[in-house]
C-alpha cells in the first residue's frame, strides 16, 4: 500500500515552489543566490475601496451618469478631484473623497481603490533559483537537512538554532529562556504554557521548535510573531527521535523556519530547513512510497500517536485489532524493542 | 461472476470519499439487481497525491482481487461488458472528497429569499461565509472589501419573485459583479442565479463574464409564500461538479466514464431519501443520516419532500475541531463507557483532523471516537430539525418528528458492530414512537441515489434484496417518571403463538429476540401516562419487524437524561452497551 511520506532527512535537496496568491512582480533570477529573508517577488493591492454612485447624487438615469463622469479607468486621481460634473442652472460635482485609483466606472457608478498595500514574498530558504514563474514567483532549490512538522502559525524566519533540551521527551518552562537566547531559533521540545510563548515574544526569539502544543494554545501561537513550529502532534508527545537527532546534531547552525499552516490539499507542510554545504548534490526525496519492511515509519494515532519505529512485516489480509476493527496491518518495532501491531492507513513513511 | 441478463445491466459505481474510495459493483442475480460486491482504496484527492483518479483505481483494482472480475485495461474502465465477461456495461459516480466551497449567498429579504439561498446552500459541502441582503447596513464597498478579502467559491443568488423585483436584485447583482471584477481571474467564484427568472438576461449580461461559471436554477422563491428548493439544488450540485473538475485532478476522467452521472453523495442521497418518502407515503417521515468525514448529512423526506442539510462543521474529518464552536467537550465526554480525560479527547480531535484517513486501534480510542460521532450527530439533527415542514407529525415540539424508517450510513457506523451503531443512532438521534432503524452497512443509499439516474429499476430491487442491515424495530418510550420505575409491559407474540412477556423500568434499554425476516405482534400497555407513540398512556397490538437485534424498547425518555455523577453515567452506559451487544 502506498502512504505518504513525512521529510526527516540529515541531507537531501529541497525544491520549493514559491508564488504570489495575486500577479505581481517577481525581484530574482535564474540562478541568483537568495537568503530565506530575500523578498523574491511582491505584489500590491488595494484594501478598500469607495464606491461613488454618480447617477444618483447627480440624479441622473445611468446612461446620462456615464456621459457625466470626468475621469478614466486607471487614473489616479488627488483627493477632491473632479469625478463627474453636471452643469446647468444648478451644477452639480462629485469629487474624490480620498486620493485613489480609479478601477472601475460605468453604470452610474465610479469605483475608487484607496491606499495601496503589499505582499512580500520571501524566499523562506536559503538557495538558488532554478526557474522564475512571471508575475508570481519562482523555484527555489537548496541543500540541508530537512524536517517538516504537523503545524505551524503561519511566519518565516531565519537564525542561530540553540537548544534547550537535553531529551527528546523534555519540557520547556517560561524561565528557561533568557536573554542569551535573544535573536535564535529555540530548540524547545513540549510545550504546555502559554507563557512560554509570551516570554520567547519579549527576548524576541526568531522561532521555536516544539515536539507537541495542546490545541489551547493554538490561538495564542497563531498571535506571535516569531515563527513556531510543532514537529509530533498536538497530545503531550515527546520529540520523535530522528527528528531530534537532527536538530541536537545541528545546534549552533543558522537554521530557517517556514511555519506555514499544513494544506491538505497542496501539501504544503511547516518545515525547518538546516542548510548544509555539499560536494554533490542529494537527490530529491519521494513525496509518496510503497509502505515495506525496513522502512522508518510513524504512527499517527493514539496510543502511539508521534512515535517512530521500524516497519518489520506487513501482514497478509486482514487483522483484528483491540477495537474490533478488521484492517489491514503491519507490525511495528519500537525503539524500546516493543513489537506493536498497527493498521496500514494509520501509518506514515519517514525519509 | 453471474452473467449480466439484459444489455447494459452491470454497473460499476464509484463512490470518491475524503477517507476512502469505494468501488461497489451491482448486477443481475437471479432475475433481479443485486449489490455484489465493494473495493475500497484510501482516497487520494489530497497531497500528495492530488487525484482522485489513482485511489478510484486503486479501489477497483481492489473490487477486481474481491470478484476475480476483469474491470480495467491499462488504466482505463472496460465499457461494455466484453464477450469474455470481462468489463462493466454502465458506470455511475458520487464524490463528496474536496474543498468544501467558501459560499456567498445574496438575496433580498432577510426572511424570504436570503433565508431559502442559505436552505440552497447548506443543501450541499458548502461553508457560508458571507451574506448579503438588501437591509445589510454596511456600504456597497465594504460588501465589495469582504467579498474580495474571503474570495468565494461560490455565490449563490436568489431574489424577487418571477415577474417582480429586478431594481433591488439588479443593486445586489453589481456588487457581485464589481467585486468578481476586482478578482483576479483564478479567484473568481462560480455563481448560480435562482431568482427572478425574468433577470436571466441580465445576470448573463452582467456576470457572465465574471465568474469562473454561471449556472440557472429555477426561481427557489417564486411567490413570497413558496419555496421551492428542489430544482435549484439539482443546479447546485451539477455547479459543485464543476466546480470540482477545476479543483480536482480526475473528476473529469470520473465524469467521462460515468457519462455524465456523477453528483455530490450528500445530493444522491437526498435524491434516495425523496424516491423512498414518496414510496413509503405519508404517514411519518422518512429519515437518512449519514456520519461521514467532509460532513454529517441530514435528509428527511416528509410525502415525498426533502428536507436535506450538510453539516461540514460536523463531519469527522478535517474540520473536526469545529465542533468546539458548537458543543463542550464535555457534552462529547458524556457519552463514554469508561473513564478519560477530557483533555485527552480535546487533543484528539485536533489530532484526528490531521489524519483523517486514520482508524481507531483500542478500545478507548474507539470509545473517544463513537462519543465525537453521537455528539455531531445530535448537533447535526438538532439544526436540521428547525427546517423540518410545520405538517411533520410530532409527539412533542421539543422531540424529533415521528420517522419510519430511519436508515443511518457512515464509516463510523459500518466499522462498529450492529449493537454499537444502534445505541449511537438512539442516542443522538433520540427517535420517538415506533420505528425501524437500518443500517446501510455498505453505505449504498448515495450510490443507489445516482445508479437509479441510469437504471429507476436497479435502486428498488437492491432496496429489496437485504442489502442494508436491519437492526429491528425501535419503540421509543416518553415519559417523566422517576428512574427505576416501571413504565411498560410488553408482549411479543410470535407467529408460531409463543409469547415473551417483559415489564421495562424507566431508564433502561431492552431487546426481545426477533431474528431477521420474521414479522410478530407486539401488545404494548404503557404505565404512568408513558407514550410510545400512540398518546400518553395508550396502548395497543402493533405489528413488528425482526432484525440483526430483535424489538428494541429504549425506555430512557426523551431527551435522555444522563446522571449527572460520572461514575453512574458510565455504569448506565456499559449497561445499556451491554445489553445491544456492544
Amino acid at each position: 500500500m502506498r502512504a505518504p511520506v513525512t521529510h526527516m532527512l540529515p541531507l537531501t535537496s529541497i525544491v520549493r515552489e514559491r508564488l504570489l496568491p495575486i500577479p505581481g512582480e517577481v525581484h530574482v533570477k535564474l540562478n541568483q543566490t537568495v537568503s530565506p529573508g530575500d523578498v523574491i517577488a511582491e505584489a500590491h493591492f488595494a484594501r478598500e475601496h469607495i464606491l461613488l454612485e454618480v447617477a444618483r447624487k447627480l440624479e441622473v438615469s445611468n446612461q446620462a451618469a456615464d456621459r457625466l463622469i470626468r475621469c478614466k479607468v486607471g487614473e489616479r486621481l488627488q483627493k477632491d478631484a473632479l469625478v463627474a460634473e453636471k452643469k446647468g442652472l444648478i451644477p452639480k460635482r462629485i469629487t474624490a473623497p480620498q486620493p485613489g485609483r480609479v478601477v472601475a466606472a460605468g453604470g452610474g457608478q465610479v469605483l475608487l481603490e484607496l491606499g495601496e498595500s503589499t505582499i512580500e514574498l520571501k524566499a523562506s530558504l536559503p538557495g538558488k533559483i532554478t526557474q522564475v514563474i512571471p508575475e508570481r514567483g519562482a523555484v527555489i532549490q537548496a541543500t540541508g537537512a530537512l524536517i517538516q512538522g504537523i503545524w505551524g502559525n503561519g511566519r518565516i524566519d531565519t537564525g542561530l538554532m540553540l537548544s534547550l533540551i537535553e531529551e527528546p521527551d523534555a519540557v520547556i518552562t517560561p524561565d528557561r529562556l533568557d536573554v542569551s537566547l535573544r535573536g535564535s531559533i529555540i530548540l524547545a521540545g513540549q510545550c504546555y504554557d502559554g507563557q512560554v510563548l509570551q516570554a520567547a515574544a519579549e527576548l524576541p526569539a526568531r522561532g521555536l521548535i516544539l515536539s507537541s502544543l495542546p490545541p489551547s494554545l493554538l490561538p495564542l501561537a497563531i498571535q506571535m510573531r516569531y515563527p513556531i513550529i510543532v514537529i509530533d502532534g498536538f497530545s503531550r508527545l515527546p520529540m520523535n527521535q530522528t527528528a531530534y537527532k537532527i536538530l541536537s546534531t545541528n545546534t549552533k547552525r543558522e537554521v530557517s523556519i517556514n511555519a506555514e499552516r499544513m494544506d491538505r490539499r497542496t501539501g504544503k507542510r511547516p518545515e525547518i530547513v538546516i542548510p548544509l554545504p555539499v560536494s554533490q548534490q542529494p537527490p530529491e526525496p519521494r513525496s509518496i512510497d510503497t509502505l515495506a519492511p525496513g522502512q522508518q515509519v510513524r504512527m499517527r494515532r493514539a496510543p502511539h500517536s508521534g512515535v517512530v519505529g521500524i516497519l518489520e512485516n506487513i501482514r497478509p489480509g486482514l487483522s483484528t485489532l483491540p477495537s474490533g476493527l478488521r484492517v489491514p496491518a503491519a507490525e511495528v518495532k519500537l525503539e524500546n524493542n516493543e513489537q506493536i501491531l498497527v493498521p496500514l492507513v494509520n501509518l506514515e513513511i519517514i525519509g | 461472476m453471474p452473467a449480466s441478463l439484459v444489455e447494459g445491466a452491470s454497473l460499476l459505481a464509484i463512490d470518491v470519499g475524503t477517507a476512502s474510495t469505494r468501488a461497489v459493483l451491482f448486477d443481475i442475480v437471479e432475475g433481479s439487481y443485486r449489490f455484489v460486491a465493494s473495493g475500497q482504496a484510501p482516497s487520494t484527492a489530497e497531497a500528495p497525491f492530488q487525484d482522485i483518479g489513482s485511489g478510484v483505481k486503486d479501489a477497483i483494482k481492489n473490487l477486481e482481487e474481491v470478484t476475480g472480475h476483469t474491470l480495467l485495461d491499462g488504466g482505463n474502465v472496460i465499457i461494455p461488458t466484453q464477450p469474455d465477461g470481462s468489463g462493466i456495461d454502465t458506470v455511475a459516480a458520487i464524490i463528496s472528497a474536496g474543498p468544501v466551497l467558501k459560499t456567498a449567498v445574496v438575496g433580498l429579504l432577510s426572511d424570504v429569499s436570503l433565508y431559502s439561498a442559505l436552505r440552497l446552500a447548506s443543501t450541499t459541502y458548502t461553508r457560508v461565509v458571507e451574506t448579503i441582503g438588501l437591509n445589510d447596513p454596511r456600504l456597497p464597498e465594504e460588501i465589495i472589501d469582504n467579498l474580495i478579502r474571503i474570495k468565494p467559491d461560490l455565490v449563490v443568488i436568489a431574489g424577487g419573485t418571477d415577474g417582480g423585483a429586478t431594481r433591488s436584485v439588479q443593486k445586489l447583482l453589481e456588487i457581485v459583479g464589481l467585486s468578481c471584477y476586482l478578482l483576479t481571474n483564478d479567484n473568481r467564484p462560480a455563481i448560480l442565479f435562482a431568482g427572478n427568472q425574468e433577470m436571466k438576461k441580465e445576470v448573463s449580461e452582467l456576470l457572465g463574464n465574471l465568474s469562473s461559471l454561471l449556472q440557472f436554477g429555477p426561481n427557489i422563491r417564486p411567490s413570497l409564500e413558496n419555496e421551492d428548493l428542489g430544482p435549484a439544488s439539482r443546479q447546485l450540485a451539477q455547479l459543485q461538479i464543476g466546480i470540482l473538475k477545476n479543483q480536482l485532478r480526475g473528476t473529469e476522467e470520473l465524469e467521462v466514464w460515468a457519462g455524465g452521472h456523477i453528483l455530490p453523495s450528500a445530493y444522491a442521497q437526498g435524491r434516495m431519501i425523496r424516491f423512498l418518502s414518496r414510496a413509503f407515503g405519508a404517514a411519518k417521515g422518512l429519515l437518512g443520516v449519514d456520519i461521514g468525514a467532509s460532513a454529517t448529512t441530514i435528509a428527511a423526506g416528509f410525502n415525498g419532500d426533502l428536507s436535506l442539510n450538510v453539516y461540514p462543521q460536523f463531519g469527522l474529518g478535517e474540520y473536526l475541531p469545529e465542533i468546539l464552536k458548537y458543543t463542550t467537550i464535555e457534552e462529547i465526554t458524556q457519552w463514554l463507557p469508561i473513564e478519560i480525560p477530557a483533555r485527552l479527547v480535546h487533543d484528539s480531535i485536533y489530532e484526528r483532523s490531521l489524519y483523517p484517513t486514520t482508524v481507531p486501534t483500542t478500545k478507548e480510542d474507539q470509545a473517544v471516537t463513537q462519543a465525537i460521532a453521537r455528539q455531531a450527530l445530535r448537533l447535526a439533527i438538532q439544526a436540521a430539525k428547525q427546517y423540518f415542514p410545520p405538517e411533520a407529525k410530532i409527539l412533542r415540539e421539543d422531540l424529533l418528528p415521528l420517522f419510519e424508517p430511519i436508515i443511518a450510513g457512515g464509516g463510523i457506523l459500518s466499522d462498529a458492530r450492529p449493537g454499537q451503531s444502534l445505541l449511537m443512532l438512539l442516542d443522538a438521534l433520540q427517535p420517538v414512537g415506533v420505528t425501524t432503524i437500518t443500517l446501510d452497512q455498505n453505505r449504498l443509499l448515495p450510490i443507489l441515489g445516482v445508479a437509479g439516474e441510469k437504471n429507476t429499476l436497479l435502486p428498488i430491487q437492491v432496496l429489496e434484496s437485504g442489502a442494508f442491515l436491519n437492526t429491528g424495530t425501535v419503540i421509543s418510550v416518553i415519559s417523566s417518571t422517576s428512574f427505576g420505575t416501571p413504565v411498560l409491559r410488553a408482549t411479543l407474540i410470535y407467529n408460531d403463538g409463543n409469547e415473551v412477556n417483559t415489564e421495562i423500568k424507566f431508564g433502561n434499554l431492552e431487546i426481545m429476540p426477533l431474528k431477521q425476516g420474521l414479522t410478530a405482534k407486539l401488545k404494548l400497555q404503557p404505565l404512568r401516562r408513558a407514550d410510545v407513540g400512540l398518546g400518553p398512556g395508550r396502548g395497543g397490538i402493533i405489528p413488528v419487524g425482526g432484525g440483526a437485534l430483535g424489538v428494541i424498547i429504549d425506555a430512557r425518555g426523551r431527551p435522555i437524561q444522563l446522571p449527572e455523577d460520572p461514575g453512574r453515567r458510565r455504569e448506565l452506559i456499559k449497561k445499556w452497551t451491554w445489553t445491544v451487544g456492544g
